[in-house]
């Protein structure tokens, strides 16, 4: 089972750092990264192994919207399945 | 393997196009409480609904945030409480305040299922509860109600139209503190559905099993940005990029439906087909049409363009979900659409241009308010106009308009959230009482001969 993580806004210091940095806490495996930034915009998105998460994963969702709170950041963290679903028959 | 363009796509649709999901409707059986005695009938009714409903809105907001698609609406219908409450030989407003003390207990907003079917005659319980709906509807703020008078197997029951002409203002006029918002609560129906999950008409069919779960997608603002990225597609490609998207707005639904119904242990029924507009800023069904080229919906060409989307609609959906109910169809509830209410302000959007737009869409003359001194028997005669539609057409059609009580038109009706605002649209003066008070069944009709 996978998440993708995707954060976009203003690009700072250590955005991927503490992204990482929560998902080492919950127990996710970062297992491909793609991220680039455009002038001033950053744009990540991390595809996570959630198999062996230790908090549901609503409560890594609320923990990420807080973190992209406080960064000014939006980051969403969405289950595989609504991408596999609505892009592939 | 995900790309990247379709996860940009994806929280593209979300943030910024208002893809929702609109509903989540568990549909809960009360056949199993029917009791002559009243109060015991109405414990056994709480009691069903807020066992089954206990882990709706926690299960619809975890799938909200694991999945990032805001679910707008938890919410619940049962069994038409005419047939619950026929045993009992009183006045049903009971089972009224029971249902919206169980909404409320298990958090969901709205309850549908205060309803009768009548379409060709009253069985024992439906006067009374026809009777019942201005005090029920004004004594509770989560109770939906809704009567079927016709369909295409029976034809239309004309004294029902008459009837409900008549409670359509009463209600209007029990709630007029709330700027008549009881009506809103009240629809009218030729050929209802047993598995609609959209309020206010949803009511649990008798023919459906103990507990089930619908979905009602959403997304005219999905399907209004794809259109603008192409503005100079010919009229196949528009709808092939109707089909597309509303294939991905729908498997969203799909996915939705087959994971509440899992993690809540009752079967899946259906994905409603549809594209249900709110009040928000680019969340229009009348946006959309005006994006095919209108200059504003109402003006010639609008029910053409509807035709089209709504079939583009159905068409995309069909193939994205393993089963298909209820309405399925466009909206084009004026008070919850912001463009509609805009062409409703400006004049091109009138009564009868949205009463020939119903004949080839979902599904009536919705959420539109009507001047205060509109008689009883022209609201009947309304209601068996768009009644004749849908039995001849062989589709659902309904009818929820707000007689504003003591306003007329030019002014407006406010009620805020996703109800919206309505401004008072103009209704023919000429009076149908003389037909209306004809009485008994405009019989069923042909099913051949069709031109």
């Amino acid at each position: 089972m996978k998440a993708v993580i995707s954060v976009i806004g203003k690009d700072a210091v250590g955005i991927l750092a503490k992204v990482s940095a929560i998902c080492a806490e919950c127990n996710a495996n970062v297992t491909e990264v793609t991220q680039t930034v455009l002038q001033d915009v950053f744009a990540m998105v991390m595809l996570v192994d959630i198999t062996g998460l230790n908090i549901p994963l609503s409560s890594l969702a609320d923990k990420m919207t807080e973190l992209g709170n406080s960064l000014g950041l939006s980051i969403f963290v969405m289950h595989e399945d609504i991408f596999n679903t609505m892009h592939h028959i | 393997m995900i790309n990247l363009s379709d996860i940009l796509e994806t929280i593209r649709m979300i943030q910024d196009e208002c893809l929702d999901i609109r509903t989540i409707t568990m549909g809960i059986s009360l056949l199993d409480c029917v009791d002559s005695d009243i109060d015991c009938a109405c414990e056994k009714v709480y009691n069903k609904i807020t066992s089954r409903a206990k882990d709706l809105v926690r299960v619809g907001e975890e799938i909200e945030k694991e999945y990032g698609i805001p679910i707008i609406n938890k919410r619940i219908s049962v069994t038409p409480i005419s047939i619950v409450s026929a045993a009992c030989h009183e006045s049903p407003v009971k089972f009224a305040l029971t249902m919206d003390r169980a909404a409320e207990a298990v958090g969901v907003n709205l309850i549908g299922g205060y309803s009768a079917l009548v379409q060709k005659g009253f069985a024992a319980g439906d006067r009374e509860l026809i009777e019942s709906i201005p005090e029920a509807l004004a004594k509770t703020s989560r109770v939906c109600s809704s009567v079927n008078i016709g369909s295409t197997k029976t034809g239309i029951n004309l004294d029902a139209c008459k009837l409900m002409g008549r409670i359509v203002r009463e209600t209007a006029e029990a709630t007029v503190d709330s700027d008549c918002f009881g009506a809103a609560k009240l629809v009218v129906f030729c050929n209802s559905v047993d598995d609609n999950p959209f309020m206010a008409g949803a009511y649990h069919g008798v023919g459906e099993p103990d507990c089930i779960i619908n979905v009602g997608v959403s997304g005219p603002g999905v399907v209004r940005s794809a259109l603008a990225k192409h503005p100079d597609a010919d009229i196949n490609e528009v709808c092939n990029i109707i089909k597309t998207t509303a294939y991905k707005i729908t498997r969203v639904g799909q996915l939705v439906g087959v994971t509440a119904s899992e993690r809540l242990g009752v079967p899946f029924g259906i994905v409603d087909l549809s594209l249900a507009p709110t009040p928000a800023v680019g969340d229009s069904v009348a946006h959309i049409l005006e994006e095919i080229g209108l200059e504003q919906c109402g003006a010639p060409g609008t029910t053409a363009c509807l035709a089209l989307l709504n079939d583009a609609v159905k068409k995309g959906g069909v193939m994205a979900c393993s089963s298909v109910g209820g309405l399925s169809g466009a909206f084009i509830p004026v008070s919850e659409d912001a463009g509609m209410i805009a062409d409703a302000k400006s004049g091109s959007l009138t009564i009868e241009k949205l009463e020939a737009m119903t004949a080839v869409c979902s599904v009536g003359l919705d959420m539109i308010a009507i001047p205060g001194d509109t008689t009883a028997d022209a609201i009947a005669g309304i209601i068996a106009d768009e009644a004749a539609i849908g039995m001849i057409n062989s589709k659902t059609t309904a009818v929820r308009v707000i007689p504003a009580i003591g306003r007329t038109d030019g002014e407006e009706l406010d009620w805020g959230g996703l109800f919206g605002h309505a401004p008072i649209m103009k209704v023919n003066k000429m009076s149908p009482s003389k037909f209306i008070n004809r009485g008994g069944q405009i019989p069923a009709p042909l099913h051949s001969l069709k031109n």
